[in-house]
């Protein structure tokens, strides 16, 4: 048996409580306050201490999927990524920068945040980018 | 005002607070931790104001609790300062030495005496000489303020009354003072620091600033647009026209979120072409062409900003789920097959090419992170951080105080929609429950929707707790639970909008604020009736 304990910072909302994710042999079975912490100084809310029970939850998007006819199919990352990226080069060709637009994330890291702008200023070479800190 | 978008002051402060008014922030529901520290500051003496129309549970713990109209908070802020200044409580060396345009404040506000408040917002004039007094007079005094106020037609308004008000008392630029909003999610605050916003790059410079722009041309490589681009808002009309033929959408589920949800709908079922990328699939998802499955908080490295500006690693604890990719990673996928390579073997080389654009995070670095982390602003790899912001002088030099209005909420209550609807958060979910509802322990606590209504309407329209009642907004219907409590006063109904099923936002109206283009979820006109 492997038992790690890694310190990390809270998935739910702004306090941004620290958080010590218990990993068994490599599976995430349950989550700490952090003690030390300027923010929660060793508490949890409730949502704190569950907040690694839905990361196995089976439905849990495992596989990139593509639309046909309606439907879902599961498919691998290259085709996923090439039909996105090609329909983003063709659209931008057609219509212009400005008629493709993004949503970032109030969940997703910092780093994310800023490389989806970046991808959309720099890449496509357009600011229609926005995220949900509004709703 | 400021000239800074985040909590002024720091969570702990709050502790040693000897006033905290709270308005529209249900603090022990949605941020406990944070309202863990106003209950120690109440230990401590310290007075606590709530403003809230709902009897929420911070309230029973207030020495000062009153349930203002919805939507009336300029005309109740207006009416604090009006007896502030007729009283001669304001901070006068303060005002003259730190701010500007105190005239225009002193002879607006001069039109809202305390009866005239009295009657738009429903509060006593004894409750607002109480407020008035305690805020204006305690040696220290903090505003904390969530989706309360800044969810409606007068946002803007609603956050510069705040402004107003504490630096008509001095009470910005001190310790266990400040204005304070509490972000909903764990990284609203990043999301707006990196630029994920459609004027600014990350740290809040302009796009349409020329310096900026080419400051970011030489770091990128690329001819960058100055055009500021569309809000979230201003996306779905441009859909409906025809202007916007694709649309990217990371980790977010505006299906669920969005105040008018028959019409995102109508305009993700329009777009040409949908990229979704989640870990769920989400009410969104279900729209795309193409779902990219990004992972959780436990399965990458980065950052998260929190509300008081606090920059803290996330750590990688387990390998992805499934196939699914850190999110970080997709997003450098595409662009290299877009034809703009990106190439970061690790999280933190991306936090070392923020830190080279972004003054305020010019200081941060992963190493400096172990332990506490780091408040912006962070300038230097000396900087320790700020703990309290505008200490000297205001970002933008002196506070601008200003004139604000009361206008009335964008529907009101009439002969066909006679009841007034309002939403927000239960304690044990969050946002629209992609994540909550997923989870054992708290699905159990709250498996469903439900409707607070007043015992006096409940009697009114024959609803018992075993019926289910319809609600009809002017948008759509839902059919939902009743919770007959006193929490909601008569004429007032409450749903929280974690539950897709009994979507609150079937019901809201999609009436923005006119700058901030924040759509008012908490006030809208609806009718309910017994489900037989």
């Amino acid at each position: 048996m492997y038992y790690e304990c890694i310190p990390t910072t809270c998935t739910y909302c702004g306090c941004g409580c620290s958080v010590v994710l218990q990993v068994l042999d490599g599976h995430l079975v349950g989550v700490l306050p952090g003690k030390t912490n300027p923010v929660n100084e060793g508490s949890l809310c409730i949502k704190g201490w569950t907040s690694h029970e839905f990361v196995y939850r089976e439905k849990r998007l495992k596989n990139p999927l593509v639309k046909k006819d309606g439907v879902f199919f599961e498919t691998g990352w290259e085709e996923a990524l090439d039909t996105v990226a090609g329909k983003l080069k063709k659209i931008k060709e057609e219509s212009g920068a400005d008629s493709i637009a993004a949503l970032a994330s109030a969940k997703c890291t910092n780093e994310e945040n800023y490389l989806m702008q970046k991808l959309m200023r720099a890449a496509i070479g357009t600011n229609n980018i926005d995220h949900c800190a509004r709703l | 005002m400021f000239g800074s978008g985040a909590m002024t002051n720091s969570i702990a402060e709050l502790e040693d607070s000897k006033c905290i008014f709270i308005i529209g922030s249900n603090t022990s529901e949605a941020h406990p931790l944070i309202a863990n520290r106003i209950l120690r500051a109440k230990a401590k003496g310290a007075k606590i104001i709530v403003a809230d129309p709902r009897k929420i549970h911070i309230a029973f713990y207030a020495d000062i609790h009153v349930r203002q109209n919805l939507g009336t908070d300029v005309a109740l802020l207006n009416g604090i300062m009006n007896i502030i200044i007729s009283k001669g409580w304001q901070a006068r060396e303060y005002i003259e030495a730190r701010t500007e345009n105190y005239a225009v404040l002193q002879e607006s506000v001069a039109n809202y005496p305390p009866e005239k408040v009295s009657e738009i917002t429903g509060v006593s004039v004894q409750d607002l000489n109480a407020i008035a007094e305690a805020y204006a007079k305690a040696p220290s005094a903090s505003i904390v303020y969530a989706m309360g106020i800044t969810q409606h037609t007068t946002g803007v308004d609603n956050v510069k009354s705040l402004a107003n008000l504490a630096m008509l008392c001095g009470r910005v630029g001190a310790e266990s003072c400040g204005v304070n909003p509490l972000r909903g999610q764990n990284n609203g605050q990043g999301a707006c620091d990196m630029g994920a916003l459609p004027n600014v790059y990350s740290g809040y410079q302009r796009v349409d600033d020329e310096e900026v722009g080419k400051k970011f041309d030489a770091a990128w490589g690329a001819q960058l647009s100055r055009k500021p681009g569309l809000t979230l808002m201003d996306m779905m009309h441009a859909i409906e026209e025809g202007q916007v033929r694709a649309l990217y959408i990371m980790g977010e589920n505006p299906v669920v979120s969005d105040p008018n949800r028959a019409h995102v709908e109508s305009v993700l079922k329009k777009v040409e072409f949908l990229v979704v990328q989640d870990i769920f699939m989400t009410e969104t998802a279900q729209y795309a062409q193409v779902i990219l499955p990004g992972v959780s908080f436990a399965e990458k490295d980065g950052t998260f900003t929190n509300t008081e500006r606090r920059v803290q690693r996330v750590r990688k604890a387990i390998e992805p789920v499934g196939n699914a990719r850190p999110d970080w990673q997709i997003i450098c996928s595409l662009s290299d097959m877009i034809g703009y390579p990106m190439n970061y073997n690790e999280a933190g080389e991306i936090q070392d090419e923020i830190k080279s654009v972004t003054p305020s995070y010019g200081g941060i670095t992963y190493a400096r992170l172990d332990g506490d982390g780091l408040q912006w602003p962070c300038p230097t790899s000396e900087h320790p951080g700020t703990k309290f912001l505008h200490k000297e002088r205001f970002t933008r030099g002196r506070g601008l105080f200003s004139a604000i209005a009361f206008k009335p909420p964008a529907e009101a209550s009439d002969n066909e929609f006679p009841l007034m609807l309002t939403t927000g958060r239960n304690f044990v979910h969050y946002h629209t429950g992609t994540l909550t509802r997923q989870s054992r322990s708290l699905d159990d606590e709250q498996k469903e929707g439900y409707a607070e209504i007043n015992p006096l309407d409940a009697h009114k329209y024959g609803i018992s707790k075993r019926d289910r009642i319809k609600v009809v907004s002017r948008r759509g219907a839902i059919e939902i639970k009743p919770e007959i409590t006193g929490r909601v006063p008569e004429g007032i109904l409450f749903i929280p909008f974690h539950f897709a099923e009994a979507a609150a936002n079937a019901l809201t109206i999609d009436a923005l604020d006119p700058v901030a283009k924040i759509p008012e979820y908490k006030v809208c006109a609806v009718r309910i009736e017994k489900v037989a």
